[in-house]
């Protein structure tokens, strides 16, 4: 993959929204964000319900994703962009999500909503109306999907890459700070795991930045290219975006997202934890 | 909790003696921006966190006890910074003025 193949400027949109097989896709955390205003022609997917089973913890199945893009209205040819709040933090999520479950041609919104909204580009609350479909998903390809054993053999021989932010790392927060901190699970990483905040990846206006400048970012922090990755956070989707930079943008090739994350790992019984800024040893 | 809901949004359900609290409003002259991006960054001035404002111009974050920055971005203003110590069960208002 390159940038060119899985990332398009907001201009681009402006300019596309008319064009057939293009279909916007809005992803949030806040999934009140849509109903607010939305770019002409999104669909909205509600991660919390849409993307989750209700039940247990994991995703919808490959029957339920195949029932939510034909009722939503996308084919499998289509070409999906994805946008959201948070520096698409729930997009990149999203677009891992459709990677998974093998629709071929997905593309971020470089920025997301933020920069749409930044630019002072024009939101809507109407509702698009698409025809039904009948779409087929693939089985999750588990190549790009991390989970907690695999996590734990990791320590000391893969490349973990935690990407939440120092004080979540370091054990002095457990979620993000727009969140309350009240949580159920042990604080801390990991042991071995770098610490490169996605927040490293974009700019202020929720733009990615340059290739040089992301090679230069994971380089110097320590990610060493010739072993596989797996990419966690709290939730799994901050590492989406991280996810996404590493496999989508720089080309590496055996990157996993680690979906369990830090809600997972953080309970589990008999499992190593650091804490303070550094990795820890194995 | 004194203060608590002076940010406007609610804090139900939120065990604010266990939160260091830091919250405020979005102005331009004396006008709410509603949908700035309020970012939270830390004593590195690392990304921690960030919220669009409310319709009324209302942030909130839930931090850990010490110093934070404010970075505030809004549509056709320069980013303000806003220097913030925040305190376990207290709450830290803060007022962000943006260019008009």
């Amino acid at each position: 993959m390159s940038r060119e193949n899985s990332l398009v400027t907001a201009q681009w949109v402006e300019d596309n929204l008319d064009t057939d097989g293009i279909v916007l896709v809005e992803v949030d955390e806040d999934t009140t964000a849509y109903d607010k205003g939305h770019i002409r022609g999104a669909i909205k997917l509600d991660w919390t319900i849409d993307l989750q089973d209700q039940v247990r913890r994991d995703f919808v199945s490959k029957e339920q994703f195949e029932a939510l893009l034909s009722e939503r209205g996308v084919s499998n040819d289509d070409t999906v962009v994805l946008y959201g709040g948070n520096n698409n933090w729930f997009a990149a999520y999203a677009y891992w999500y459709f990677k998974l479950y093998g629709h071929q041609d997905v593309k971020l919104l470089d920025g997301g909503r933020k920069k749409w909204e930044l630019d002072s580009r024009e939101l809507t609350d109407a509702l698009p109306e698409r025809a039904a479909t009948s779409y087929t998903a693939t089985e999750q390809d588990h190549s790009i999907r991390a989970f907690r054993d695999e996590t734990v053999a990791a320590i000391g021989t893969q490349n973990l890459v935690d990407v939440r932010s120092p004080d979540e790392y370091a054990g002095r927060l457990l979620a993000p700070a727009h969140l309350p901190q009240e949580q159920a699970q042990r604080a801390g990483h990991v042991p071995t795991s770098i610490n490169v905040p996605w927040s490293k990846a974009a700019n202020d206006d929720g733009t990615f930045k340059s290739d040089d400048e992301l090679r230069e970012i994971y380089g110097a922090a320590g990610l060493d290219d010739s072993k596989d990755t797996i990419a966690l956070c709290r939730i799994g989707e901050r590492s989406s975006h991280t996810w996404f930079v590493l496999k989508e943008l720089l080309g590496h090739d055996n990157v996993k997202n680690y979906d369990g994350s830090w809600t997972e790992y953080g309970s589990l019984v008999g499992v190593p934890v650091a804490l303070g800024d550094e990795p820890g040893e194995a | 909790m004194c203060g608590a809901t002076e940010g406007g949004l609610s804090l139900d359900g939120v065990n604010v003696a266990k939160e260091a609290v830091i919250q405020g409003q979005v102005l331009r002259g004396e006008e709410p921006v509603a949908g700035a991006y309020v970012r939270l960054l830390d004593r590195s001035g690392e990304f921690t966190a960030e919220v669009p404002t409310s319709a009324t111009g209302h942030f909130r974050f839930f931090a850990g006890d010490g110093e934070w920055t404010l970075r505030t971005l809004a549509p056709k203003a320069q980013p303000v910074d806003t220097r913030v110590v925040a305190a376990t069960g207290s709450v830290a208002e803060v007022q962000v003025l943006v260019s008009a």
